[in-house]
């Protein structure tokens, strides 16, 4: 029985690639990942968005409205409620001009009880020593 | 001998980041190791099969055939590739076709992880 940590570092802004959006549903697939491994093992994945990838957390995205596509927004809540861990520079949050209240913070409207942490890059470096694999996205 | 992942996300012709990752697949396995390949994205245009040699296009089915026959273990998303109408009939023959869970479980048993990012 053993977990396998892995750590999406997404730095890339939303949109101008295709990176943030794979990092996400890459990472929303560690929800079936156990079907390829023995009894008792698991891999998981926690999220960070830093640099210009802090975009990507914006609120109010209208990808669907515009593109017909599913937004950045919406891959993060459904990140949310599969209870992966998110974290959000906050030194690079503020480099923007924007502020908590810009992001999407939780997916309350579909259940779930995981939010989004925005929290200091020293916080986010520790964090991601506890991983075993580093992704970066 | 260790298990190495790598993780492409980039297409076959422009940033040569796949030339590099099949390069270091054939690397690794000259010394003995065990190399799964995943590729995602517009990575998958790896897995088209009939790809014409030009000088001035990379051009890596003849590279990845070997290196398959060596016992490289490559692995294109199923979504990404039918997104972009790369379908089962295109595909060259011994590249497998998975989602998106089966890179992350190779990630378990690998020793270690390469993940090259898209452009």
């Amino acid at each position: 029985m053993a977990t396998t940590k892995l750590g999406f570092i997404v730095q890339r802004p939303p949109y101008k690639s295709e990176n943030p959006k794979l990092a996400l549903t890459h990472a929303i697939a560690t929800q079936s990942v156990e079907v390829y491994l023995n009894e008792g093992d698991t891999v998981t994945a926690d999220i960070a968005f830093i640099g210009d990838g802090v975009l990507n957390c914006k609120k109010d995205q209208k990808a669907m409205d515009y593109y017909g596509l599913t937004s950045t927004e919406q891959h993060i809540k459904m990140a949310l409620l599969v209870d992966i861990n998110i974290w959000v520079c906050k030194e690079d949050v503020e480099k923007f001009g924007l502020s908590e209240d810009d992001l999407v913070l939780d997916a309350e409207e579909f259940g779930a009880d995981m939010t989004v942490n925005v929290v200091p890059y020293s916080e986010i470096s520790k964090k991601m020593e506890e991983m075993n694999h580093l992704l970066f996205f | 001998m260790g298990k190495l992942t790598i993780g492409c996300f980039a297409s076959l012709v422009g940033s040569l980041n796949l030339d590099f990752a099949v390069k270091l697949s054939a690397a690794a396995i000259e010394k003995g190791h065990t190399v799964d390949l995943w590729v995602s994205g517009n990575g998958t245009m790896l897995s088209i099969k009939d790809q014409r040699p030009f000088k001035d296009y990379s051009h890596l089915e003849k590279p990845l055939k070997e290196l398959m026959a060596k016992g490289l273990t490559v692995t294109a998303c199923e979504a990404c590739a039918e997104a972009r109408g790369y379908n089962k009939d295109v595909t060259m023959e011994g590249f497998k076709r998975h989602s998106m869970d089966w890179y992350l479980a190779s990630t378990f048993s690998a020793d270690r992880v390469l993940h090259i990012g898209g452009e």
